[in-house]
């Protein structure tokens, strides 16, 4: 090293790269205003689209009269679905193998359907002429219950299934059954189950509710006539699929589709999907041969796209005297809505739910999931989870509590007695995953201590004597959750979407100066994947992460990949980035090798620069390599530095994490106050704790939302009641409770840089952590089990059937 | 629809234009004026991502009715600084990673701008109270907090200094 050059530890510091809290480099617009959603785009000419929606859950429509709306000024065009059907565009393929209508197609499923596509020059005159479309209905009974939907005179609610005995995902059974998805071993769980000790029973509910991201869905459809082009800007979680799937079922070939995702308002899964209004918005311009808008208000947003749970699981878990778990048994109807639009990996029809062991060692176990449809919203989508990771959670957390009160046990120890040994990794699971890494007792004790776990329980046993005598009205509950989580979906040779492998990208360019610019096929919607994949890449190319762009969701120039969610974009992308970058550093050695006159072998990586070993005052670095790349004809290599990695993940990543949860809960009042929360999380190599804790507080919010207050629900004739802010929990500042954050590192071993991903973790293991601490408060008075979510009237229902309110 | 006349000062420039009775004043400000920070997040005033400043008051310009701005004194994130010379505020909320998507953002900062104005020196929970009319989906709210407390120290420091 000679006297001009920096330390070590300066350079890497100055590079920004894996472990700084960097802020974040997209703020700079966000902050000003600046951002480009797609509701801020205006093209020339542009139509507004507004949809006719069905005000019932079941009805045949025997009419559609649009005379009148076509009459009012401004109006272009009303479609239906008999304008549809010449295209074969009425109907369109799910995400899930089902298949789903555009247009309502003779009759109505769910209350707020899309019937008519009203095209106007204004969206004040769309709105107007939605008004004057004329529709007859003729109502239909109505199932919202996934029971009683497979009751054998239950009303046919699929007439286009009419005979069809198997779907996507094998054999149906009834003509509101969609598929039976088992895992596991039956038999020898039952043989388990029928023997054992103890056997704790118990119906869990996550109930139905909503992704809700701040900016609802739409876009704007542009087909250029002139060069054959059809462009669509959109809320598009997975970019390249849905130009893939546009492509296929418009006819249009794939190289004269460009699909953009620019900046978008939160997804958590709500913007996977393929919805009514892209399609309808693609076939307007077609037709109208001029842009058109279309945006879903926050009513169609909460009753008609993409619902997420709903799930009815039922387990049963056997345990020994001493509490050694022996086996896990679960049974879940999952109530799927009128289509199956759940947005899963194709081989997965119930996605990852068979992470329900958990992080405990499971000898044997079974699960088996009904599909069946009802008159609700079709979606099942994965709101800030891994395809089902959320329930399985869930499931799996309350039933540890359930059988700890069978056993009598403390639930932390029940935990700590199970837990699957850091030695015992990688894990093959009873379902049929191997867990690539973990140390959750390690974790788990941290937690337990930072929270002072026999220091709390010694207060709520005053408390509870307290209550008892008179003193109080208030209790405390204690919610704990140690989750383990699936994510970075996934290996192709298992994981696909409608057939595309489940594998990311990045392409990587570097500039003669020494800056550069990288291209992946994920899409950012506030994870700030433009700050986070320039520091993977500063880190392996040694140029600072301020002098690389991150560009994402234009599928003209993005490398093919799956998209963001399910946590995948660290996992899979991630190691894509961090593959490009080892390729562009293997031709940058070659270089620089040339350049010190030495062999490819004589020069070690050091930072941002390869040094001649032994001789570290002869070095080249990037910025040096970069240039020389572009103005020197080195023999035997291409002029240029660049590189694309498509990666595909041998295995998916396993996060997990421990949460606690401290609750005060007045019994009269059924409120409730969050004392302390506290989660630690293991996301393995942590790329950037600024961002990672962020992660933690909104997926935690996410949770508590959900836990205590959030959901949609139904009248008996498949009326929604949440169906708009009013009725809909979002926690405001006021109610959202503060977080301490914590975490160990335990690195993925087959992730290239050990990174797991991080940003379902906080709802998946929030959930259980709130609502244990609800079940908790009210151990001691008897209650084992009552449904999410712990609203103050079903606290307060808790209560008084407990005999509390005297 | 016979169209009404209607001035505003928006960002301290005026502007003249005709609207129908019902026209809200965020669709004058994002479909006519192209000043797109504000955001629409529910259209029932319930979320806030429309928040601007009118006549010194935070409102929701999903529900106000351009007619009822006429002649009003509009302040939208655009008009709270330059990126020459950002707020303290639109600083603050980078610094302390007070945003995720950024939906929600213009609108909570123009909010906060207003509170500071109404309440310089404000405690943890008066800040949540009082924006407890913005709704964030992504941070949890706990670093909006923290950069409206930072952004307010700052600007007190700045007071302190030039007193």
């Amino acid at each position: 090293m000679n006297d001009m050059t920096p330390p070590k530890d300066e350079r890497a510091v100055a590079l920004k790269g894996l472990g700084a809290s960097r802020k974040r480099v997209e703020d700079v617009r966000f902050t000003q205003g600046k951002g480009n959603y797609v509701d801020d785009l205006k093209l020339p000419g542009m139509l507004f689209g507004d949809f006719v929606r069905s005000p019932y859950a079941h009805a045949r429509i025997k009419s559609i009269n649009s005379e009148k709306a076509k009459a009012l000024p401004g109006v272009v065009a009303v479609l239906t679905a008999a304008d549809l059907a010449p295209l074969n565009l009425h109907w369109m393929p799910t995400l899930a193998g089902d298949v789903q209508m555009v247009l309502a197609d003779g009759k109505v499923l769910f209350q707020g359907q899309e019937v008519a596509f009203v095209v106007a020059n204004d969206r004040y005159v769309a709105a107007d002429a939605v008004e004057l479309v004329e529709v007859e209905y003729e109502e239909l009974p109505v199932v919202v219950d996934p029971f009683k939907a497979q009751a054998p005179d239950a009303p046919v609610l699929r007439e286009d299934l009419a005979g069809k005995t198997s779907g996507a995902h094998g054999p149906r059974r009834h003509h509101n059954h969609i598929f039976t998805w088992e895992q596991g071993d039956r038999d020898a769980t039952e043989k388990v189950l029928s023997s054992a000790d103890v056997v704790a029973e118990e119906m869990v509910y996550y109930h139905r509710t909503h992704p809700c991201p701040l900016e609802t869905c739409g876009c704007v459809a542009s087909m250029d006539k002139v060069n054959g082009k059809l462009t669509v800007h959109g809320t598009f979680q997975a970019p390249h699929a849905v130009r893939t799937v546009a492509s296929l079922i418009s006819g249009i070939a794939e190289h004269n589709i460009r699909i953009i995702s620019p900046d978008i308002g939160g997804g958590f899964g709500n913007k996977v999907g393929v919805y009514p209004g892209y399609i309808c918005a693609i076939v307007a311009s077609i037709v109208t041969g001029k842009p058109v808008k279309w945006i879903e208000d926050r009513m169609e947003n909460l009753m008609a796209t993409a619902f997420a749970r709903d799930y009815w699981m039922k387990g049963r878990i056997s345990a020994t005297k001493d509490g050694r778990i022996t086996g896990l048994s679960c049974h879940v109807t999952a109530d799927h809505g009128a289509f199956d639009a759940c947005a899963d990996p194709t081989k997965f029809p119930a996605g990852f739910f068979n992470i329900c062991t958990g992080s405990y060692d499971i000898p044997v176990a079974h699960l088996a999931v009904d599909g069946v449809y009802t008159n609700k919203a079709p979606g099942g989508v994965a709101y800030r989870c891994s395809f089902r990771v959320t329930e399985a959670a869930y499931f799996i957390e309350r039933m540890i509590e359930v059988l700890a009160i069978k056993l009598g046990m403390d639930a932390a120890e029940l935990r700590t007695k199970n837990f699957i040994r850091k030695d015992q990794f990688p894990y093959q699971s009873a379902l049929g995953w191997e867990y690539d890494s973990g140390d959750y007792h390690t974790a788990w004790d941290k937690a337990l201590k930072a929270v002072d776990y026999a220091g709390l329980r010694r207060e709520q046993a005053d408390r509870i004597a307290d209550f008892k005598a008179g003193k109080t009205r208030k209790l405390l509950g204690i919610g704990l959750t140690h989750f383990t989580e699936i994510v970075g979906a996934g290996p192709v040779k298992n994981c696909d979407i409608l057939g595309l492998g489940m594998f990311d990208s990045c392409e990587i360019r570097i500039h003669p100066t020494g800056s550069a610019i990288a291209r992946l096929g994920t899409i950012s919607q506030g994870q700030g994947h433009a700050t986070t994949f320039a520091q993977i890449l500063a880190s392996e190319i040694g140029l600072p992460a301020d002098d690389i762009t991150v560009e994402e969701g234009d599928t003209d120039t993005a490398p093919y990949g799956l998209g963001t969610y399910g946590s995948r974009s660290t996992p899979v992308a991630g190691a894509a980035t961090a593959m490009a970058g080892r390729k562009i550093r293997a031709k940058a050695q070659m270089i620089a090798a040339y350049l010190l006159e030495v062999h490819d072998d004589d020069v070690e990586w050091d930072i941002d620069r390869f040094v001649v070993k032994g001789a570290p005052e002869r070095f080249k670095t990037m910025k040096e390599i970069a240039f020389a790349a572009y103005n020197q004809a080195i023999p035997g290599l291409e002029p240029g530095l660049e590189a694309v990695s498509y990666y595909d993940p041998p295995n998916m990543t396993y996060p997990f994490g421990a949460y606690i949860c401290v609750m005060e809960i007045d019994v009269d009042t059924g409120e409730h106050k969050v004392r302390q929360f506290y989660a630690l999380d293991d996301c393995g190599t942590r790329i950037n704790p600024m961002i990672i804790e962020g992660q933690v507080h909104g997926g935690a919010t996410e949770g508590y939302a959900i836990a205590m207050g959030q959901e949609i629900a139904y009248d008996e004739i498949g009326n929604v009641k949440t169906g708009t802010l009013m009725d809909f929990f979002l926690p405001t500042a006021w109610e959202t409770p503060h977080y301490t954050t914590d975490f160990t590192v335990t690195p993925s071993p087959h992730h290239p840089i050990g990174a797991k991903g991080v940003g379902e973790s906080p709802n998946v293991g929030s959930v259980p952590a709130f609502s244990n601490a609800v079940h908790d408060a009210f151990r001691a008075f008897g209650l084992t089990q009552s449904h999410m979510p712990h609203d103050h009237w079903r606290i307060w229902k808790v209560a008084h059937d407990l005999g509390l309110h005297g | 629809m016979s169209k009404m006349h209607i001035t505003l000062t928006v960002n301290g420039k005026q502007e003249e234009l005709l609207a129908e009775p019902r026209e809200l004043l965020i669709h004058v400000l994002r479909e006519r004026l192209s000043i797109t920070g504000p955001h629409i997040g529910c259209e029932t005033s319930h979320c806030g991502a429309c928040t601007v400043d009118m006549n010194g008051k935070s409102v929701k310009s999903c529900t106000v009715l351009a007619a009822q701005a006429n002649g009003a004194e509009i302040t939208t994130i655009e008009g709270l600084g330059t990126p020459d010379s950002l707020h303290v505020l639109q600083t603050m909320f980078r610094e302390h990673h007070g945003l995720q998507c950024g939906f929600c953002t213009p609108g909570m900062i123009t909010r906060a701008y207003r509170l500071l104005q109404e309440n310089p020196d404000p405690s943890e929970e008066e800040i949540r109270y009082a924006m407890a009319g913005n709704l964030c989906r992504c941070t949890g709210y706990q670093n909006i907090v923290k950069a409206i407390m930072a952004a307010a120290s700052e600007l007190n420091a700045v007071k302190e200094a030039a007193q």
